[in-house]
């Protein structure tokens, strides 16, 4: 952070800029990098917080029948060990790269709504904290991550645990559905000359197509949390049996939205890899347009598929036949990605720095996930296969395996472009490999656990099951990825501090955010670049350097800092943390704190 | 030697074509006129049968109206189109899906 | 309310020598606000047509009554669609006094549009009082949570739009909102006639279709 802060110029107006606290300046930024690094550095907080539950979660099922963690506990730590890893870590670690990335990628100097930027990371970091508070009053969230209804019902979990489940995500569902809003108009909007739909990077086509999904995903699940807020405070009848409401509505409406978030998730863990695989190849991406449709093909398929997730509830042969089928389509369009990569890579001349090895990493374990997923697809097989580990170990592939590899690629990738310095490869590569032990270690296993009849979301397990031997090593896999994220830290930190000096472009890479400085500017490019191809450092390096880092544009204006997205965000997360007052009001009060923040917002100056 | 570069992407915000305050009336006037005729169907009965597919029809008419014209999607970039009728055929395949799996599926035996 | 936050710059596009104040450069031509604006509209389909769908999937399904059938009354809804319908059309006889430079008209045109606006959620509030009396709750049975919850949102957005147009009109009254900033009462009547679509479909889908 030191980093960013000493790097701020005053160059863009004419007379010096008075320097600024950090504090200060954070708190009422609205530049994109500053907002990129904010969101990062919470998500891998977050990270932290998800991990120490599920250690806590891997050592209960270390052996059978025990009795380290009581259920009560076991289940509020499965409930925000997902809650957090889905909301307050692969969500707003893509947000944080999107941000700081995708502006560079297109040749803009910032986001199309920079307050609007700000206002979704304080509404984030609010609302997150006001999720994990509820730790502290005992009443942290148990009905499971997707909170089905009617558990989730006031008569079946009467304590807050709920409200600051579906409360708490109300508000990180509008901020990010404000995000996706920003970057869509960003992308449309924003692109320097030149820059056609076709020759954006890849990673800004993931960021485009998930920023769609976030947008139409996110409102679907608004309703729903409203829909249990509602039953729980108001005594509608949404989920309740005894007026004639279904548990079903709930399961329909939530993996609507759950599907596409878990699309959400990977997309931008697919754009990373498509980014790092072609740079240390040397070779452009094979089969950018494919690439490009298959996503979007994901994207809108991934509408589709949602009632996989409830093959065992009944729903009949048709519904069941109609899900399996869509559900082995998806897999096309993202099998046709891994054979991409794997092009790519051949005949290209590779160099296995850090940031290759997770991104390839990526692309094995990843289709590992893929395969057990394509298993659960069919229908008769997930009867076995569902609520038991081996979904556990599905999905835990496809996400560590894919999004959390991709992200340790991404951060040694693009650390030198955020901070100038290069991180240290020895011990990420030490790093690299003790993660992939230790996460194979912990999730191959699970396969055989689950088929062979060991349920999730239950705090122990029978001695005759026979399972403690499988469970200890997928315990003790936990270890090995401690010891790998806190290498990981220490990478950073030394990093900071004693990393060799990176220039603009220490990888060689094709892309316009490395035609910057490393750190950019403020105002990241000197000059907007007129781009004429996909690859513009591989193929018109020249210019394009120039217009970035030569002879400034005379006026350049960037948006000036304002503390109103911060004092909005404060309001968004009073008004629905008020619900919980039960005063049927009370939630007014912060509508109307809101209202205030907005009007000020409009009216104050951006010139 | 020409520069196909920027060809989808007109710099100049030029002048956008508007409609004139006589079609703004005269579509008014059209919308009151499909809303007295939805409510005068609702009354007969010999269209009872008809009736759900004639005011889904009418609706949409409306609809799709109040988006061209007065919304000015008819005279906008199509990029404007597309952000808006994309989400929407989304929100129509969520109501239709929904109706299928609770109303309809449940008609046919296990 | 509305103010353009793009990010200016100073562009040499080749063809037209440079500018010498900023102007907003967009790759489309269009201005950044009125994409976010369509995104943002495309996103509340998705959270209406939820809202409509929990309605649909359980019409007809509630226990106990008042029921639908007994009380939604189709000739008082009707006017008050008219009402609305009418109201998008001085919106958009606004805008055009707006950016023809009529000021005073742009400000009568708007508060009339606030206004009908007004009579539409009078008509709301009539309908929602009659039926509460009738018995009719959120808590009653499905009929009254699933009305009262899809018809409250849409009338919570007629409210937000009522209050964003007062502003309006007291601001082109003023002079700080002119024919240069008419993007403000556009974006403004977006999500006017927005919210009258909306009513399109639930006034159909939910009195209409018994």
């Amino acid at each position: 952070m030191a980093t960013i802060a000493a790097h701020v110029p005053s160059t863009s107006h004419p007379g010096a800029k008075k320097k600024k606290s950090l504090v200060w300046d954070l708190m009422t930024t609205v530049d994109h990098k500053k907002i990129g690094i904010m969101y990062g550095v919470t998500a891998l907080f977050f990270m932290l917080v998800g991990g120490l539950e599920a250690t806590l979660i891997r050592i209960q099922l270390s052996k059978p029948e025990n009795t380290f963690l009581s259920a009560e506990t076991y289940n509020s730590l499965f409930t925000m060990h997902g809650t957090t890893m889905v909301f307050m870590v692969g969500m707003p670690i893509a947000v944080a790269l999107f941000n700081y990335i995708v502006p560079l990628q297109i040749g803009a100097r910032d986001v199309a709504f920079p307050r609007l930027n700000a206002l979704s990371y304080w509404i984030f970091l609010i609302g997150a904290l006001f999720m994990n508070s509820s730790w502290f009053f005992g009443a942290a969230p148990n009905g499971g991550w997707f909170g089905y209804a009617n558990l989730t019902e006031k008569l079946y979990t009467p304590g807050l645990n709920t409200d600051f489940w579906a409360l708490g995500l109300q508000a990180l569902g509008a901020a990010s559905i404000m995000g996706a809003v920003n970057f869509i108009t960003t992308i449309i909007n924003m692109r320097c000359p030149g820059m056609k739909l076709m020759r954006m990077p890849l990673f800004t086509w993931m960021a485009f197509i998930t920023s769609f999904l976030i947008a139409t995903a996110l409102p679907v699940f608004a309703v729903a949390l409203f829909m249990i807020t509602f039953d729980r405070w108001w005594g509608t009848n949404f989920f309740q049996t005894m007026a004639g409401g279904d548990p079903m509505v709930w399961q329909h409406i939530f993996w609507m939205f759950g599907h596409p978030e878990v699309y959400i998730l990977i997309l931008p863990a697919f754009g990373i890899v498509s980014e790092i695989i072609p740079t240390f190849s040397r070779k452009p991406l094979f089969g950018y347009a494919v690439m490009v449709y298959s996503a979007s093909l994901i994207g809108l398929i991934g509408w589709g598929v949602w009632a996989h997730h409830m093959f065992a509830t009944g729903m009949g042969p048709i519904a069941d036949a109609f899900f399996t089928i869509s559900t082995m389509i998806i897999a096309i369009p993202t099998g046709v990605k891994i054979f991409n990569w794997m092009a790519t890579m051949f005949g290209g001349s590779i160099r296995f720095t850090t940031a290759m090895l997770f991104a390839v990493g990526m692309v094995i374990e990843f289709t590992i996930g893929g395969v057990s997923g394509v298993m659960h697809a069919t229908s008769p097989h997930d009867l076995q296969q569902t609520d038991t580990y081996f979904v556990v170990a599905h999905f835990h592939y496809v996400l560590i395996g894919g999004l959390i590899f991709s992200i340790f690629g991404s951060l040694y990738y693009w650390f030198p472009k955020f901070t100038g310095k290069m991180m240290n490869e020895t011990i990420g590569k030490a790093q690299f490999w003790i993660f992939v032990i230790g996460f194979n270690l912990t999730f191959m296993p699970q396969h055989w656990i689950g088929l062979l009849g060991m349920p999730r979301r239950t705090f122990t397990y029978s001695a005759e099951l026979n399972l403690g031997g499988l469970n200890m090593m997928s315990t003790v896999g936990v270890l090995f990825q401690a010891v790998s994220v806190l290498l990981l830290i220490a990478n950073i930190i030394y990093s900071l501090k004693r990393g060799a000096a990176a220039g603009p472009n220490p990888w060689g890479a094709a892309t316009l955010e490395w035609a910057t400085e490393s750190p950019p500017v403020e105002h990241n490019f000197n000059r907007l670049p007129h781009v004429h191809t996909r690859e513009p450092l591989w193929l018109e390096a020249a210019e394009i350097e120039d217009a970035a880092r030569g002879t400034p544009d005379p006026y350049i204006h960037m948006p000036p800092s304002s503390y109103w997205p911060l004092l909005t965000a404060f309001g968004v997360v009073l008004t629905v943390a008020l619900f919980m007052t039960g005063i049927w009001w009370a939630p007014l009060v912060g509508m109307t704190w809101i209202t205030i923040g907005a009007i000020n917002w409009a009216y104050e100056p951006t010139h | 030697m020409h520069n196909h570069d920027n060809d989808d992407m007109p710099v100049h915000s030029g002048e956008v074509e508007h409609a004139s305050v006589r079609t703004y009336v005269i579509v008014g006037i059209i919308l009151t006129a499909i809303t007295g005729v939805e409510v005068a169907i609702f009354y007969i009965d010999a269209m009872q049968g008809i009736l759900i597919p004639v005011l889904m029809v009418l609706s949409v008419v409306k609809f799709v109206t109040v988006v061209q014209f007065f919304m000015h999607l008819r005279y906008d970039n199509k990029v404007l189109s597309r952000v808006f009728f994309g989400p929407l055929m989304l929100a129509i395949l969520v109501v239709v899906a929904m109706i299928l799996l609770f109303k309809w599926l449940p008609k046919f035996a296990w | 309310m509305a103010q353009a936050a793009a990010v200016t710059t100073t562009h040499d596009h080749g063809h037209d020598g440079g500018h010498d104040h900023a102007v907003p450069y967009t790759s489309t031509g269009i201005s950044m606000w009125k994409v976010g604006f369509w995104v943002f509209l495309g996103s509340e389909t998705l959270f209406f047509g939820t809202l409509i769908s929990a309605y649909m999937v359980y019409k007809h399904e509630s226990v106990v009554g008042p029921y639908s059938s007994e009380l939604l009354d189709i000739p008082i809804t009707s006017i008050s669609t008219f009402v609305l319908l009418m109201s998008s059309l001085a919106m958009v006889l606004a805008l055009d006094a707006l950016q023809h430079q009529t000021r005073k008209k742009a400000v009568i045109y708007t508060l009339l549009t606030a206004g009908l606006g007004c009579v539409f959620l009078g008509f709301q509030a009539f309908e929602f009082t009659h039926f509460f009396h009738e018995g009719l709750t959120l808590q009653k049975n499905l009929f009254g949570s699933t009305f009262f919850v899809l018809t409250g949102f849409h009338g919570a957005h007629v409210s937000i739009g009522v209050m964003w147009l007062l502003i309006l009109a007291v601001d082109i009254m003023r002079g700080r909102t002119g024919p240069k900033e008419s993007l403000r009462l556009e974006i403004a009547g977006l999500y006017w006639h927005f919210v009258d679509i909306v009513w399109i479909a639930i006034f159909t889908l939910i009195y209409l279709i018994k």
